[in-house]
């Protein structure tokens, strides 16, 4: 239990995937005008992360793998798949998003309304397939871990483009050199908030 | 052969500091200049080979969904791309880690194959695609070497500041360790863009 609260807990603050990784820097610097937008492509990248991982995390250790394909028959345990993850992560990625989109627009067409927007957006996000790649990486042990991984990673990552929305909004009345305004002052302050955020990299889980 | 296909996008319409696009897998590999020239390279390839082959199959595939073919094809090239970067430089590919994966999700390859690939000959594509990669690839490179000259001291892993500049060795100076740390990546691409803004407006 302790692992996958120190998890969740550091991959928002301590692995943060925009501040520490640079992931889905395009959509964080394109949709962080102002902050209700960004709080509801926030949300999507949660939600979006939150189905993809434990899919993804459950095609890799039943097909993947190396020698996961033992439990069809024990002739093909020695089949090493894992060079498919690409390939296999991104479509389920698209698709996840692609059905996802069905599903709210015919349930829920007030969330659709809000969240349908970003929904296209998300599918070539790179926190989402970083988040893929990165539970590859590591080799998280258990369901839960990856859980906790994806809410975190989701979680940190609509905290960042939050924040640099509010921050935002806030600098609109400031007097900013000319070249510098909209993308370049972004990219400074978000290395300024990086760097903020690296106070908790002392922070011992 | 038309060489502005090739030589806009490394200037004045640069993907990352003018059209921002495809920072996303890029800022992280850019600490030393080695995996970042390995970075831009690998980029440059999968930009120009996918465009390519898009745009042969241009006129075959259905419209409602070309996203998923697209990903197909660019997933195809950058698993090649992985397995070479295993087989001969694996240091670098290790260094790269998830990196090399996000290539696939990278907004300019998107990008350039939905803006001109789709609408274009394979050989003005796959020049637009190299061109475009080698923009992405330059920016990499001129951050790794900011970063890894002013980080380290060294570039390409040699020694570039003299050794008894250091205060270890009785000298002056101390390598700035925030410039291998992520956030000054960002720093010092805000400020290219800057520059790069001055110059254009000035011309």
């Amino acid at each position: 239990m302790e692992n996958i609260i120190s998890i969740f807990v550091k991959s928002i603050f301590i692995d943060n995937m925009i501040f520490a990784f640079f992931l889905g820097m395009c959509s964080y610097i394109a949709v962080s005008k102002n902050v209700k937008t960004a709080l509801g492509l926030g949300i999507a990248v949660v939600v979006v992360q939150f189905i993809t991982l434990p899919v993804n995390y459950l095609l890799n250790t039943c097909l993947l793998m190396p020698g996961s394909l033992s439990w069809i028959s024990p002739e093909l345990a020695g089949i090493d798949l894992s060079f498919l993850s690409f390939i296999v992560f991104i479509a389920v990625i698209a698709s996840v998003v692609q059905i996802l989109e069905m599903v709210i627009e015919k349930y829920t067409p007030t969330l659709y309304n809000q969240l349908g927007i970003f929904l296209p957006l998300i599918a070539v996000n790179c926190a989402i397939m970083g988040g893929s790649l990165f539970m590859q990486e590591r080799e998280y042990a258990n369901l839960c871990e990856t859980l906790a991984f994806a809410a975190g990673s989701g979680i940190g990552w609509c905290v960042a483009i939050v924040g640099i929305a509010a921050i935002r909004e806030k600098m609109s009345y400031s007097n900013v050199p000319e070249p510098l305004r909209g993308v370049g002052i972004t990219f400074i302050l978000t290395g300024l908030m990086g760097i903020a955020f690296m106070s908790f990299m002392g922070i011992k889980l | 052969m038309n060489w502005k296909l090739l030589t806009d996008p490394i200037g004045k319409s640069n993907p990352v500091t003018v059209l921002i696009l495809g920072i996303c897998s890029a800022l992280a590999v850019t600490v030393k200049l080695e995996p970042a020239l390995v970075m831009g390279l690998a980029v440059a390839v999968v930009t120009a080979c996918s465009s390519c082959i898009l745009s042969l199959l241009r006129n075959t595939i259905p419209p409602r969904i070309r996203i998923i073919v697209q990903l197909v094809v660019v997933a195809t090239f950058v698993i090649l791309v992985d397995q070479l970067l295993r087989a001969f430089a694996y240091d670098i590919s290790k260094q790269l880690s998830v990196f090399v994966g996000l290539i696939i999700t990278n907004c300019i390859i998107m990008g350039r194959i939905e803006a001109f690939a789709l609408g274009n000959r394979p050989w003005p594509s796959f020049i637009d695609g190299l061109g475009n990669g080698l923009g992405y690839g330059m920016i990499l490179v001129i951050v790794a070497f900011v970063r890894e000259l002013f980080g380290s001291g060294t570039l390409f892993g040699y020694q570039i500041i003299p050794e008894s500049w250091y205060i270890a060795n009785g000298g002056f100076y101390a390598d700035n360790g925030l410039m291998i740390l992520p956030p000054m990546a960002l720093i010092v691409v805000g400020l290219i863009i800057w520059i790069q803004r001055s110059i254009m407006r000035i011309n």
